[in-house]
């Protein structure tokens, strides 16, 4: 594991999270987080091959729903807090990729 | 110059005399309403004060109890919603400004079981933005102060539920508690503060943070309260997958079962060596697990050398899934947009422009943790600290009932004290963070004071879903606190 | 099947160049047949009304949670194993890249452990195509790119409806074994019919609910596996092969002219018959695939697995093979596989169980049965039918038009009587005589022509075979028989 993170990669990041940084912010962020995966060295220096990686804290297995229709939300609702509508549905402005 | 009430009125006094016809809850929420009149400006505690709507539920509370209905166990009593709890129709922002003004369609599952239980919602209260902090400080909407000092920190995110019990503007809050934002603002302000067992409250309408972390729990000013509280939240919900379908069990029904013969054990790693905290809270460690003894439980010392790991395994699981909780921010069906010729812009430029710079840095942090050939190192290396802080939990828990230690390292410091570094604010949740990677519910109780007068509350852990143990232990501290 | 699908034979050209070889991987989502959606109790069905069928969950609201419907997991399942896939444990995780029409920014789906693995899929002709997997996940919503010229790269601006978002999908995806353009047909059809005929799916590509991409690659025989590119957006079995063999023929032309084929995704633009680029992105598309931590694992109980392969209704080639064996015939007739896509092998079986014959109740099937109202044809009057034509009571000719108003009549819900049809419209086969009778004075009053047909080839007799069943049918105002009158002709020429 590399030991500091770039600034190169806190811009590719940050390009990821669809978030823009100024040239300040992302020097200041830099530093920021290398100082936090700094102290997860410790972390990273154990040898935890033989453990499982824990992604729930209680062991539930099988938790399904019936397949029977439930209450929806009123579309008038939802639409008066949408940022822009029309026809019934949530306008945005061009888009121009193609889905991935 | 304290803005902590001298005198205070309980839930479950209310609920007991609401019922009985002996108050009407109109009265109660008037009388808490005067109190957030009266010094609210100076706490800070609230983003949106629901006065009418609180008073209309009031009033239906007493026409009920009229016609000899009964409104339920917290009948009449005011609750403080943190505001990463969805309520219908009624502003959810989460702190943000990303969120500013956004009414869900829907209600969570919590706020829902509060009002069948007879409980009226008197306002939501402000948090770090998207629970990301430990002081408050990181709402986008200003900090919330402490009643105890107001130049100091109520500690976070659930910083705004923990002041609005202790300066009496209710007698019950909603927070939620991912690394420790219950039990540590309940520390710095001299109240109880609950971390339930995971998936033993459902988190239907909680807006999330981390998802395998977050917990919601009770605020209160005595052990009682938050037991009834709790009682009244907690169980399976079919809406949320990771409840936990166990019977509940009562754990007001628990509260007098005291600890004799009950084995609790210091944690070593929590008042020792590089982790110890202040030499005040050690005290205060050492006197309650001393009143314990004395209430006939068996105290002896036991290490759990991997909580030193959680910190670093809690800042790169908890960013993580925030990262991916969070992408769903992005100006196309609800909240801020910042208007551009292209979806792609407009969502880059309302991200921009509508995240703070904490909440920034944790989504670039997950983002980064999980990204493509770091994934294994990061992330999944901190799944495996969790399964090693849960297993040494598990030995612990072989030899001990309950577990006792400090809940913050510190009492209440100064705003503005600790925001320069982030790393210097996240070691606020040292002793709070391992249950949560653990899953097993812990909860802060006030116990005496430190420099400043400032409260001082010890932490009290428990294996999962013994919350009844846990509660039964926290109401003789709360007996013998100083 | 229908006519978008046939595909005349002259179409069916060789696909690619000599000297290279096409292999092709297919990836289908089908839509499950569900009541909600995967992830919440949102209706899942066609819905009037944009953003109608929606709950907080499939829009993704702050603070909504997903709920795994335990009907897809079953049909999952149900597919699995009609697939002969290994059922195992399986997580969801979270892919995560941002999109308008994707309500979380985030798909729930499966990456490291899918629900089925390793299974096959055999084509008509035997051919095995592996099938690596076939995991759940959630659809998206539908962006409707509005003003410009309504394509997405001209468009001013786009709307979203929701209605689709967190609907079930089921990938399945094939290993890179199918070689020609037919057997991808092929591939697909017989998926579609094993999906339509467990009720996993409707399997309907033309409404979105059968999806298709295509992976394309072509290499030089006994080389490795050349460079691969997707192909999207192809909503028929006739643009599907089009556009392989546009894609094989694009790649084969840039390998021989001595350049590379770029790895990417390309759309299929149906008006212009060729493959496109997709936009080209800068940095390459990183999900961060993660296990979704608002889900619990999938363990399915093998007691559970075996109820669900116990009850699982007969699949195509189990149907295709019952008829086949019943009616006398092969499997691989085309009649028999025509039957079975219609649905219409339980009345044909039936049919022969009365005892029709096998052949013509096939031929009846294929020919005069690809309407609406088929289906509900009692099976004991299409045989009474079936018998009044083998005993000679209806000419074919007869037979048909009979059958035509019993599917009328089924239509409108009625029981459609052959007998009463017939006697309806004055049908009744000539007595043999009779129609001899009537030859036989035909032929004298054309004595050039049958001077003509005794002396004839081949040819010249199968021209007045024609001329006289004509006489025959105008003389007898259509109730001869054809086959009989042609069949006396013979015998009064003497062989």
């Amino acid at each position: 594991m590399s030991a500091k993170i770039s600034r190169d990669e806190v811009a590719h990041v940050a390009r990821l999270a669809l978030l823009e940084l100024s040239d300040e912010e992302l020097d200041r962020f830099t530093a920021q987080l290398a100082a936090v995966l700094e102290h997860a060295q410790d972390v990273a220096a154990l040898d935890l091959a033989a453990l499982e990686p824990m992604a729930h804290p209680f062991p539930l297995r099988n938790v399904f729903r019936p397949d029977e229709v439930g209450p929806t939300v009123d579309r008038d609702e939802v639409l008066a807090q949408a940022p822009a509508a029309e026809d019934g549905r949530f306008r945005v402005p061009a888009i121009l990729g193609e889905e991935p | 110059m304290s803005l902590v009430p001298t005198a205070r009125d309980h839930a479950t006094a209310i609920a007991a005399d609401v019922r009985a016809g002996r108050r009407r809850a109109v009265d109660v929420v008037e009388a808490h309403l005067a109190a957030i009149a009266a010094t609210e400006d100076q706490v800070h505690a609230f983003n949106l004060v629901t006065a009418e709507r609180a008073l209309a539920a009031a009033a239906e509370i007493d026409r009920r109890v009229g016609e000899g209905d009964d409104p339920g166990p917290l009948a009449g009593v005011p609750v403080a919603l943190k505001d990463n709890l969805c309520t219908r129709g009624v502003a959810t922002t989460c702190s943000s400004r990303i969120l500013a003004g956004w009414e869900p369609p829907y209600d969570a599952t919590v706020v829902r079981r509060l009002d069948r239980a007879g409980a009226v919602v008197i306002g939501k209260t402000n948090l770090d933005e998207f629970a990301m902090g430990s002081s408050t400080e990181n709402s986008a909407f200003g900090a919330t102060r402490n009643p105890h000092d107001p130049a100091r920190v109520p500690g976070g995110s659930s910083g705004g539920s923990a002041a609005a019990v202790a300066a009496g503007f209710a007698p019950l809050a909603l927070g939620s508690d991912t690394g420790g934002s219950i039990r540590q603002p309940a520390a710095l302000c001299g109240v109880v503060g609950v971390k339930p067992t995971y998936g033993r409250v459902s988190r239907y309408g909680l807006v999330a943070f981390a998802s395998s972390l977050d917990q919601i729990g009770p605020f209160s000013a005595t052990v009682g309260d938050a037991a009834i509280c709790y009682d009244a939240i907690a169980g399976h919900d079919p809406l949320d997958a990771t409840s936990i379908p166990t019977p509940l069990e009562s754990v007001a029904a628990h509260l007098a079962d005291g600890v004799s013969g009950l084995r609790i054990g210091l944690v070593r790693e929590m008042l020792e060596g590089d982790l110890a905290p202040e030499p005040d809270v050690v005290r205060r460690v050492t006197a309650a697990a001393e009143a314990l003894e004395a209430a006939g439980a068996k105290i002896d010392e036991v290490s759990v050398p991997a909580v030193v790991y959680g910190l670093s395994a809690y800042y790169l699981i908890a960013p993580a899934e925030a990262s991916s909780n969070l992408a769903r921010f992005d100006g196309v069906r609800f909240g801020l947009r910042v208007d551009a010729p292209t979806t792609a812009e407009m969502m880059r430029a309302t991200r921009t422009e509508g995240f703070g710079a904490e909440v920034k840095r944790r989504i670039m942090l997950g983002t980064y943790a999980l990204s493509a050939g770091y994934y294994d190192a990061f992330y999944g290396q901190a799944q495996r600290v969790r399964t090693l802080i849960s297993n040494e939990f598990a030995a612990a828990y072989e030899r001990f009932d309950l577990l006792l230690g400090p809940t913050s390292p510190c009492v209440a410091f100064p705003l503005d004290a600790k925001t320069a570094d982030p790393m210097t604010m996240y070691l606020n949740d040292v002793y709070t963070i391992p249950s949560n990677l653990s899953g097993q519910p812990a909860m802060s109780v006030p116990f005496g004071t430190g420099e400043g007068d400032l409260p001082v509350g010890v932490q009290l852990l428990a294996p999962a879903l013994e919350e009844a143990r846990m509660f039964a232990a926290a109401a003789v501290l709360e007996e013998a606190a100083p | 099947m229908t006519t978008t699908d046939a595909v005349p034979a002259a179409e069916v050209a060789p696909s690619i160049a000599p000297g290279w070889e096409l292999v092709v991987g297919l990836e289908v989502h089908a839509e499950l047949a569900t009541a909600t959606k995967m992830f919440s109790s949102a209706p899942n069905g066609f819905a009037a009304e944009p953003n109608t069928n929606i709950d907080p969950t499939s829009l993704g609201l702050p603070g909504s949670l997903p709920v795994v419907n335990g009907r897809a997991v079953e049909l999952a399942v149900r597919v699995g194993l009609a697939l002969g896939c290994e059922v195992r444990s399986s997580i969801f995780a979270r892919k995560n890249y941002f999109y308008p029409d994707m309500p979380k920014d985030y798909q729930i789906s499966q990456y490291d452990r899918p629900i089925n693995e390793g299974g096959r899929l055999e084509l008509p002709g035997g051919k095995v195509i592996g099938v690596t997997r076939a995991h759940l996940e959630e659809d998206t919503g539908k962006n409707s790119h509005m003003g410009g010229d309504g394509r997405i790269t001209g468009a001013d601006y786009s709307l979203i409806d929701y209605n689709r978002a967190g609907v079930p999908l089921l990938e399945i995806v094939s290993e890179p074994d199918i070689s020609t353009v037919e057997e991808a047909r092929q591939y697909v059809e017989e998926l579609r019919a094993i999906l339509v005929a467990i009720g996993a799916s409707d399997g309907k590509m033309e409404e979105g609910s059968l999806r298709v991409d295509a992976n394309v690659s072509v290499r030089r025989p006994g080389e490795p596996l050349g460079t691969r590119c997707e192909i999207k957006n192809v909503n028929s079995l006739r643009s599907l092969g089009r556009a392989i063999e546009y894609e094989a023929s694009r790649q084969i032309d840039l390998l021989t002219a001595g350049e590379r084929v770029r790895q990417e995704t390309r759309h299929w633009d149906e008006t212009g018959g060729r493959t496109r680029t997709g936009r080209v992105k800068e940095d390459a598309e990183d999900y961060r695939y993660f296990a979704e931590p608002d889900l619990v694992p999938l363990d399915p109980d093998p007691a559970w697995i075996a109820g669900i392969r116990e009850a699982m209704p007969l699949l195509p080639r189990q149907r295709r093979e019952r008829l086949a064996s019943a009616a006398g015939v092969e499997p691989s007739l085309g009649a028999v596989a025509v039957a079975v896509t219609r649905g219409l092998d339980e009345l044909a079986l039936a049919a022969i169980e009365a005892g029709a014959d096998g052949r013509r109740t096939l031929t009846h099937v294929e020919h005069n049965l690809a309407v609406d109202g088929a289906a509900q044809l009692a099976p004991s009057r299409f045989a009474e039918l079936l018998a009044m034509e083998q005993s000679g009571a209806l000419t074919s000719t007869q037979a048909r038009e009979v059958l035509g108003a019993m599917v009328d009549a089924a239509l409108d819900g009625r029981d459609g009587d052959p007998a009463a049809i017939a006697e309806a419209r004055g049908f009744r086969a000539m007595d043999g005589d009779e129609l001899a009778g009537q030859l036989d004075a035909l032929i004298a009053a054309h004595p050039d022509e049958w001077g003509r047909f005794c002396g004839g080839d081949p040819k010249e007799r199968g021209k007045l075979t024609g001329f006289f069943v004509g006489q025959v049918m105008k003389a007898t105002r259509g109730q001869a028989d054809g086959k009989v009158v042609t069949k006396l002709l013979i015998e009064r020429a003497g062989g």
